[in-house]
């Protein structure tokens, strides 16, 4: 029985140890710094791209303009009714992070993953103010003094200028970057603009400069879904423990050739590592598989005078046949398995629908409703009159001229309500302004004589160069006789 | 038993004292987190009663320092909905009725301004959109008027009303009960009948409605048409045409001669403002029916009743 002491004890809580990674140099380190590069550049700069679209439209490259409900990315203009082709990248996405992990394990952890990302220039803010890992180490463990605070003080305002600069980078997407800068530094923003930055440079700062790690291990899911995704195929960052077991100190080694492994126990894949593991116990779910302690291995490697590779990028099935005394499958070859070809296809499938259909769409939408009440006027020479709502949505970034008619409908005649019947024609032309939706209520008239109910087709023609239109069939009404 | 307080060993709390079969109850204090939120609560409950209406009194309530009243918001609302209106409602009220629809910004606000009183005051008999009820009111979206459907005129009858007795103004006329005050014989009734549903294209002429026509001529062709083509300035309907406030069926036809209904409407000029029912008649000429205004007396006039104003 546990002693009452023991319980009162007991706790679930385990505080973080702190992680000071060393500074490394090699192929994965400058990798991940020309990755950092890119995604902070595309981060940063894509709201600053400019687009020429017209007088009537913004020239924002890639522009989520909640206000008026439009989504522009480049030469694609997308409507709240179109939201299927945000739905479209969000899968593709999704699909796009099955098949990367499949084929390279946690890679999008490693190197993309915005935590990541945040975190490594953290880490090397850390580096800059504080110096590397054992200076590091003495500082966190020194007591207050003038120069620790002096330090910490210009580290966390670093950390808050980069924090600050991320959240305010993030409201760009959402209105007209220039113009949102000019405003915001005079006060004019929308307040929800101030609270986006806010709680945006709030995360920045906690998550990156704090948290770090602790994100990827305790709150975030992809690591355990990530699980299902890969197999035996997939590259994990691997210790090859057959080459490195046993360890010993390099004296030792030399003292009992053949006794020992390559691994000389110099604890510098744990002195790099940015989540703070020892990647000589296996795959766990702390690495993210930077393939930061392949570079300090390698390095290691190179100068006790060993082949590179004791730490690398290996599959579970490479690592059998490499034990097993054979060798490893050329990486082209590893990546080329029928799960990541299946989930290619799926992935280049969504993509080309999406492009095929974004090709197609027509810029003018046609949604009609029936006017309920009432649902059919009897006119004074026996005609039936219906009365319709037409919702024409001019999605291009010019005023167009489109043609309304009728067909389906003998002997029906249309006027709009600026109309009169006298002036009832087979169709009616309407001007649209620019990228946007114009009611017109329709009266359609038809003669008396015919069934209670009858199905008849409304259409839209453009009348200015691009003829391609919208219909809809909907249905007329007559007194039941 | 509640004697039996002790120290719990294993949490380092007192117990109540309650013990049932060896099963004890620790006296574990509330989370101070809990506590500090409720009394926040109860000081907040004493700052509301104070500031904001909250004890029931017999007639009313107490009415707190700040004033406050869910009647006083919705008033306060309403007056600044009037003030951002007001641009708008003052060009309306401005603008000659009969250029509303030469001015399609104006024109919009009034039609919908005027569908929104009309949902208060006009729907409960002419009926959502306007429908009208068969027998009882007549439809205002068809093509069809009975004292005219261009806006003046509609302005006017919302104005006035329909044959309101004790008012100057009022549209007046007067349908004789030909049935119920004998002066027509029931056989006459049933000629005129017949007569009335051979202009309207219903029955084939016969020796009824032969009959009918000199009877017709008579009683029915001062106020409805020689030709049955109806009065406006009597609201007599027109009687060759597909539309029949009170049927056109023989049965109908015959009540109706019989002992005319004489429908009446309110006025509303005396409980509406002028700009209200300038937006109403907009609405109501939008539904469908709207007739562009008559040419002015010695205008010209095309040959087949158009208005002269280039359209086709």
């Amino acid at each position: 029985m546990a002693s009452p002491e023991h319980l009162a004890k007991a706790s679930l809580y385990e505080a973080r140890k702190g992680v000071y990674p060393k500074k490394v140099d090699g192929f994965f380190r400058r990798f991940k710094w020309g990755i950092m590069a890119v995604t902070l550049a595309i981060y940063y700069g894509t709201p600053w791209i400019r687009w020429d679209r017209g007088p009537y439209a913004p020239d924002q490259a890639v522009l989520v303009d909640l206000a008026h409900r439009r989504f522009y990315m480049f030469q694609i203009e997308i409507w709240p009714h179109e939201f299927y082709y945000v739905a479209g990248l969000l899968i593709m996405a999704g699909i796009g992070l099955f098949l990367l992990t499949s084929a390279v394990g946690r890679a999008w952890c490693g190197y993309a993953c915005p935590q990541t990302v945040w975190t490594d220039l953290f880490q090397h803010v850390d580096r800059l103010i504080d110096g590397d890992r054992n200076a590091q180490i003495r500082l966190a463990n020194a007591p207050w003094s003038v120069n620790k605070a002096a330090r910490r003080g210009a580290k966390y305002l670093v950390y808050l200028v980069i924090a600050f600069w991320t959240g305010g980078a993030w409201i760009m997407y959402f209105a007209d970057a220039p113009t949102l800068t000019h405003d915001f530094w005079t006060g004019q923003a929308a307040p929800i603009a101030y609270g986006t930055v806010a709680v945006l440079t709030a995360t920045t700062f906690i998550l990156g400069g704090f948290m770090r790690e602790q994100v990827c291990i305790y709150m975030c899911p992809w690591p355990r879904i990530q699980t299902a995704m890969m197999d035996e195929k997939s590259l994990l960052v691997t210790y090859k423990d057959w080459r490195g077991e046993p360890r010993g100190s390099l004296k030792q080694a030399q003292a009992h050739p053949g006794a020992f492994g390559d691994c000389i126990d110099c604890n510098q894949c744990v002195a790099v590592c940015p989540t703070g593991v020892d990647i000589r116990q296996g795959p766990q779910i702390g690495c993210i598989t930077c393939a930061l302690c392949i570079d300090a291995c390698d390095g290691v490697m190179a100068q006790i005078g060993r082949p590179r590779g004791l730490i690398d990028y290996c599959t579970l099935e490479d690592a059998a046949a490499e034990q097993a005394g054979g060798t490893s499958k050329p990486v082209r070859k590893a990546l080329m398995h029928p799960r990541t070809i299946i989930y290619f296809s799926i992935w280049s499938a969504i993509g080309l629908a999406m492009l095929f259909s974004l090709g197609q769409r027509t810029r003018l939408d046609l949604a009609v409703q029936h006017e309920r009440s009432p649902l059919y006027v009897q006119l004074s020479d026996g005609g039936i009159r219906n009365t319709y709502t037409l919702k024409l949505r001019n999605m291009e970034a010019r005023p167009r001229r489109v043609s309304v008619s009728v067909s389906g409908l003998a002997g029906a005649a249309l006027w709009s309500e600026d109309g009169a019947r006298e002036d009832a024609r087979q169709s009616l032309d309407v001007a649209l302004p620019a990228d946007s939706v114009t009611r017109v209520k329709l009266f359609v008239a038809a003669p008396g004589g015919g069934p209670a109910r009858q199905d008849f087709t409304i259409a839209t023609r453009g009348l200015d160069g691009d003829p391609r239109g919208d219909s809809e069939t909907i249905q007329f009404d007559r007194p039941e006789t | 038993m509640a004697d039996h307080k002790r120290i719990d060993e294993a949490t380092g709390t007192s117990t109540v004292g309650h013990e049932w079969d060896g099963i004890e109850e620790l006296n574990t204090p509330l989370p101070r987190w809990w506590l500090w939120t409720f009394y926040a609560t109860i000081v907040w409950a004493a700052v509301y009663v104070v500031l904001f209406p909250a004890w029931p009194m017999i007639d009313g309530a107490t009415e707190g320092l700040l004033g406050w009243s869910s009647r006083g918001q919705l008033e306060r609302e309403l007056a600044v909905d009037a003030k951002r209106r007001a641009p708008i409602v003052q060009a309306i009220g401005a603008a000659e009725l009969a250029d509303l629809p030469a001015r399609p910004e104006l024109m919009q606000a009034a039609v919908q301004g005027g569908g929104a009183a009309f949902r208060v005051h006009c729907v409960q008999c002419h009926g959502a959109g306007g429908a009208g009820v068969k027998k009882l009111y007549p439809s205002l979206t068809d093509d069809d008027w009975l004292w005219g459907g261009d806006l003046p005129t509609i302005q006017d009858t919302i104005t006035h009303g329909i044959r309101n007795p004790d008012h100057k103004q009022t549209r007046m006329s007067q349908m004789p009960a030909f049935g119920r005050d004998g002066i027509l014989e029931p056989a006459q009734i049933a000629d005129a009948v017949s007569y009335v549903r051979t202009i309207s294209r219903q029955e084939k002429p016969g020796a009824s409605s032969a009959r009918g026509a000199a009877i017709f001529e008579t009683n029915c062709a001062v106020c409805h048409g020689a030709s049955g083509e109806g009065g406006r300035q009597v609201g007599a309907p027109k009687l060759t045409d597909a539309i029949w406030l009170y049927g056109g069926d023989r049965a109908s036809l015959t009540a109706t001669i019989t002992q005319p209904r004489n429908g009446v409407m309110p006025r509303w000029g005396e409980r509406l403002d002028p700009v209200t029912i300038k937006m109403l008649a907009a609405y109501v000429y939008s539904l469908g029916g709207g007739e562009k205004l008559a040419p002015p007396a010695g205008g010209t006039a095309a040959p087949d009743g158009r208005q002269a104003d280039g359209k086709p």
